[in-house]
């Protein structure tokens, strides 16, 4: 089922008695979700990626704007005529029913035509509870459960009745790093199995990055960037996509484009080719540096940190934003930096360097290689 | 020295400890007082081996008290009931066996007294828990005068027992000059007046009700509006958004929440109602009796103080019978709520 967000708008009354201003959570969000695909909505809290969860669910109804399930207009709809499945954050599992009335709770709730019998009911409560592979736990209470297992269990109550669209609240900001891991890919695999459209929140960059199909990026309540993982971690639109996505973060420097060339403080990197001029800020990845001893780059070496199959360099430089630098090199590179030299060089990968408009931001196209 | 000496010393004393209870109550308690201080100053090192009697010492001022005057009375009390022929002014008694418990079974005003308390906790109990609980979920699902209904609610709490006791007299009682305005009421809409506070029993007992109701009903609402609010909204959205009913969601997921909540409201309001005394004072006079409206705490009190009273061993064996009821109920309730109640 494809989901279609027209204009979608979301304003808060404002709760400040002087500023009378409304809050705006979601910002004219327009976008078509193709059928069947993983999309995650990723951004800093407080950034309107709930809230448009909560819009397209029916929790909340949106100022402006209209939202369409395939042809169907469904922004006036309740959220149990929607065909929606939700899986809260905390799971909101009832902790006084076992996990298997818990999934066949919302069966529980049709009425009229919908009504199925008993052994219907457990049929499809019992399918449900193998997708997600916790059919051996259906007599258990959740406060007996895993959060892992709580968070399948979720899933099983919202995919019982068979969803037209799965939306999942920071679904694995509960859990431990090792149980995300194995969480997200079952997200997808289950994702995968169904078919269903699903669109998932968080605002942990890597878990979107790694299981979505495509990801949004929201800012203030203004969508910032859409794309394929890899698309947008390439070829951020503006500074704030780009510091956002990535681990370790990218480094930005204050650069001037001179003569054809970028400099970094007085070190001419890379030529550049286009129409632009002057001061700019230059994003570069951590995997954007190579290790050169006549390498364009000089910084003032802080350390190296071994992390077996990488190794992270720490260094200094002037032009930098922030007071240390980041770069990940091939662990082979070892040898190459001794610790009391001081000083590191490195020659940059153009296209991991990325520049940006020093006032609004936005993503200045240019051809650097050289 | 002394860690091992200290030791070896203590199971001696502990045993002399032992031995002084047995003749009599408050002796055994001086005695042991003097054997903890005597122990407490021979105490050379307080960190090895000495830290369980140094929480002794922290909880004695608390056991002290709660012992003298909690634990005492109630083993005197139950002494007492069984003490035969007993004499206050003599402290003098003829033989000891359960004639006390005879006689106040036999005794009619207790047997009145008995079936005043039982109508009373079986009408009071269900009625103001329901009630409060409709009010509750009412109060919760209002945004806008909330806060003012909720302190109305709350006045009764506040207010003095004998004071809305008069009220209740004005609304209810027929004096020659007037019926009272709950009389007036009846009349308007073509009804006989009824004499509420000396006439027919069932009037009697329908105004104790409604007052005992009435009063208990704020601590309720208080505990149970708390108890909702407290329900994380999430279950609510998850049962929206699988499109349960409202009644259905008030079944399934809020009596389940907050049962914790209205087992507490139960077990405590079957004990309150079981010891009601002070409400049948307000509404009908000190002579309970005579008014046929006596509870069995009023019959304790009266076989003590009353005109009739001097009579501490009946009072005493009467205040046992409550608590075997109480007890047994109290029990019961425990026993239904395994099953129902969800932690």
């Amino acid at each position: 089922m494809k989901v279609v967000l027209r204009n979608l708008t979301k304003k808060f009354p404002s709760r400040d008695k002087k500023n009378k201003k409304d809050v705006v959570a979601v910002d004219n969000f327009d976008f078509e979700i193709p059928d069947g695909k993983l999309i995650g909505l990723l951004g800093p809290s407080g950034c309107g990626k709930s809230t448009t969860l909560n819009l397209i669910s029916g929790l909340e109804k949106p100022t402006d704007g209209q939202i369409f399930f395939g042809e169907d207009d469904v922004t006036r709809l309740a959220p149990e005529h929607r065909g929606i499945g939700l899986v809260f954050q905390n799971y909101a599992l009832y902790p006084h029913l076992t996990v298997k009335q818990n999934i066949l709770f919302p069966l529980e709730n049709l009425k009229g035509k919908e009504k199925l019998s008993k052994g219907e009911m457990l049929e499809k409560a019992m399918e449900a509870a193998k997708l997600v592979q916790i059919d051996e736990l259906m007599e258990r209470k959740p406060g007996e459960l895993s959060g892992g297992q709580q968070q399948r269990v979720a899933i099983a109550r919202a995919l019982v009745k068979r969803p037209r669209v799965l939306l999942l609240d920071e679904p694995l900001s509960n859990l431990d790093a090792r149980l995300r891991l194995q969480t997200r890919e079952e997200i997808k695999r289950i994702q995968k199995e169904t078919g269903i459209t699903t669109i998932f929140v968080t605002h942990d960059q890597e878990e979107a990055m790694s299981i979505s199909d495509i990801i949004v990026v929201m800012k203030d309540g203004a969508v910032q960037q859409i794309g394929r993982p890899q698309e947008v971690y390439d070829n951020p639109a503006n500074l704030f996509v780009a510091k956002f996505l990535g681990t370790p973060p990218i480094n930005v420097f204050e650069g001037q484009v001179r003569d054809g060339r970028l400099y970094l403080g007085p070190d001419a990197v890379l030529p550049v080719r286009g129409a632009v001029q002057g001061a700019v800020y230059a994003g570069i990845r951590p995997e954007g540096f190579l290790l050169r001893k006549d390498g364009a780059f000089c910084c003032n070496l802080n350390g190296v940190e071994v992390m077996g199959r990488d190794i992270s360099v720490v260094f200094a430089h002037k032009a930098s934003l922030s007071p240390t630098i980041r770069a990940i090199v091939g662990a082979e590179n070892l040898a190459e930096i001794s610790a009391d030299a001081g000083q590191v060089r490195f020659d940059l990968k153009p296209d991991k360097v990325i520049l940006f408009d020093k006032k609004t931001g936005e993503r200045i196209r240019v051809d650097m290689k050289a | 020295m002394s860690n091992e000496k200290m030791k070896e010393s203590r199971p001696d004393d502990a045993a002399k400890a032992r031995k002084v209870p047995g003749d009599n109550g408050r002796g055994a308690l001086h005695g042991r007082k003097a054997l903890h201080g005597r122990r407490a100053f021979q105490g050379v090192s307080w960190k090895s081996g000495f830290g369980s009697l140094k929480g002794w010492l922290y909880l004695l001022p608390a056991i002290l008290f709660l012992g003298v005057f909690m634990v005492y009375p109630l083993i005197d009390v139950f002494v007492y009931s069984f003490e035969e022929g007993y004499n206050s002014a003599s402290q003098t008694y003829l033989g000891t066996g359960t004639y006390n418990y005879s006689y106040v079974l036999h005794d009619p005003y207790f047997l009145q007294a008995l079936k005043n308390t039982f109508l009373l906790v079986i009408i009071t109990v269900p009625l103001s828990t329901g009630i409060a609980l409709l009010i509750s979920v009412g109060l919760n699902s209002i945004g806008p005068l909330r806060n003012l209904l909720q302190t109305i609610y709350f006045l009764p709490y506040v207010t003095n027992t004998l004071a809305v006791g008069l009220v209740f007299m004005i609304l209810f009682k027929k004096t020659p000059y007037s019926d009272g305005l709950v009389n007036l009421l009846i009349q308007w809409f073509g009804g006989e007046s009824v004499d509420f506070i000396d006439g027919p029993y069932w009037a009697k007992m329908f105004v104790l009700c409604f007052y005992t109701i009435w009063v208990v009903m704020p601590f309720k609402i208080l505990i149970l509006t708390s108890a909702l609010s407290s329900v994380n909204q999430d279950y609510y959205r998850a049962a929206r958004v699988d499109g349960t009913s409202k009644f259905r969601i008030f079944r399934r997921i809020t009596l389940p929440m907050i049962s914790p909540m209205i087992f507490y409201l139960v077990i405590t309001g079957f004990i309150g109602a079981f010891k009601a005394y002070s409400d049948a004072v307000a509404l009908f006079g000190t002579d309970l009796n005579g008014a046929g409206m006596n509870t069995i705490v009023g019959y304790v009190y009266d076989m003590l103080y009353g005109d009739s009273g001097g009579y501490p061993s009946y009072a005493s064996a009467a205040a046992i019978i409550l608590f075997a009821i109480v007890l047994t109920i109290t029990c019961i309730n425990l026993l239904i709520s395994k099953k129902n109640v969800h932690y």
